[in-house]
């Protein structure tokens, strides 16, 4: 049963950082293919789709069947479903539109890109943080 | 795990700009070629970039689609001294438009240096995560 707490605990830095590495993904495809032409640009709902992993995580997900009493109740979080991700991409509102058909504004992805980095890291920090707050706790000094 | 994809990405990107800038490269050094190895005066090269699926499904690589010849019509010169001259004095020199070789060049490096910026985020977000729970 701790280990089904430790895993909540961290749960939601886990589903965030997973939403942030392929957000970042998808922005340096965006980045890569900006002489592409009529590549268009594409990104997350990050918002949307972290909403979408908490629900999972606190119960809105599946609980596994039970054959016997003495079985103990799983409760599905995001950590043990498998969380199938950020869903489809969306395609970026165009700017300033281009000849070529192309999509990418570059100052728009850096901006993004930049932005992601430094949540990404936040993320990091603060899973850091409780992962010594649980240390804490577990060495009881 | 998308971050390492960010390695391939980039890495396709980098490889496709270098290789305009090897077009632009040869279409500078032989702005000047009145003749080739098929006795025709040299003609512009441009690539055309093309989206390729990576390892995910969501984000795409970019690789060199093709090499085409630019269409633009040759450059005619009236230089009667040429040894390549017409019985008019004119010599049809190459469709090379060094102004807008400069331009591509330009933009070739910069979409250069924005994938290394890209991959080294990615670098450092990734060592950054292998040092989670340490000290």
């Amino acid at each position: 049963m701790i280990l089904n707490k430790l895993d909540t605990a961290l749960g939601f830095h886990q589903d965030a950082l997973r939403l942030r590495a392929k957000r970042q993904e998808l922005i340096a495809a965006n980045i890569a293919n900006a002489d592409t032409p009529n590549y268009k640009a594409r990104d997350i709902d990050f918002k949307s789709a972290i909403q979408q992993a908490s629900q999972l995580a606190t119960g809105g997900g599946l609980s596994t069947a039970k054959t016997s009493d003495k079985h103990m109740n799983g409760i599905a979080t995001a950590n043990n479903t498998n969380f199938a991700g950020p869903g489809e991409p969306l395609f970026r509102p165009i700017i300033q539109g281009s000849v070529d058909g192309n999509t990418v504004d570059m100052d728009v992805e850096r901006n993004a890109f930049a932005d992601n980095a430094i949540r990404y890291e936040a993320s990091l920090l603060m899973m850091n943080g409780q992962i010594k707050k649980m240390l804490t706790a577990i060495q009881g000094q | 795990m998308s971050l390492f994809n960010v390695f391939n990405i980039s890495g396709s990107a980098m490889s496709a700009q270098s290789q305009r800038l090897n077009t632009v490269a040869s279409n500078l050094a032989n702005a000047d070629s009145a003749t080739s190895a098929n006795g025709k005066p040299y003609k512009a090269k441009q690539v055309v970039f093309s989206a390729i699926p990576s390892n995910s499904p969501d984000a795409s690589g970019v690789k060199v689609d093709k090499v085409i010849e630019d269409p633009s019509p040759a450059k005619v010169v009236y230089d009667p001294k040429h040894p390549l001259a017409d019985e008019k004095g004119y010599v049809t020199m190459p469709n090379v438009n060094v102004t807008e070789e400069m331009v591509n060049m330009i933009s070739a490096s910069r979409a250069y240096q924005n994938n290394v910026e890209t991959m080294n985020a990615a670098k450092s977000m990734l060592l950054k995560t292998l040092s989670i729970g340490q000290n």
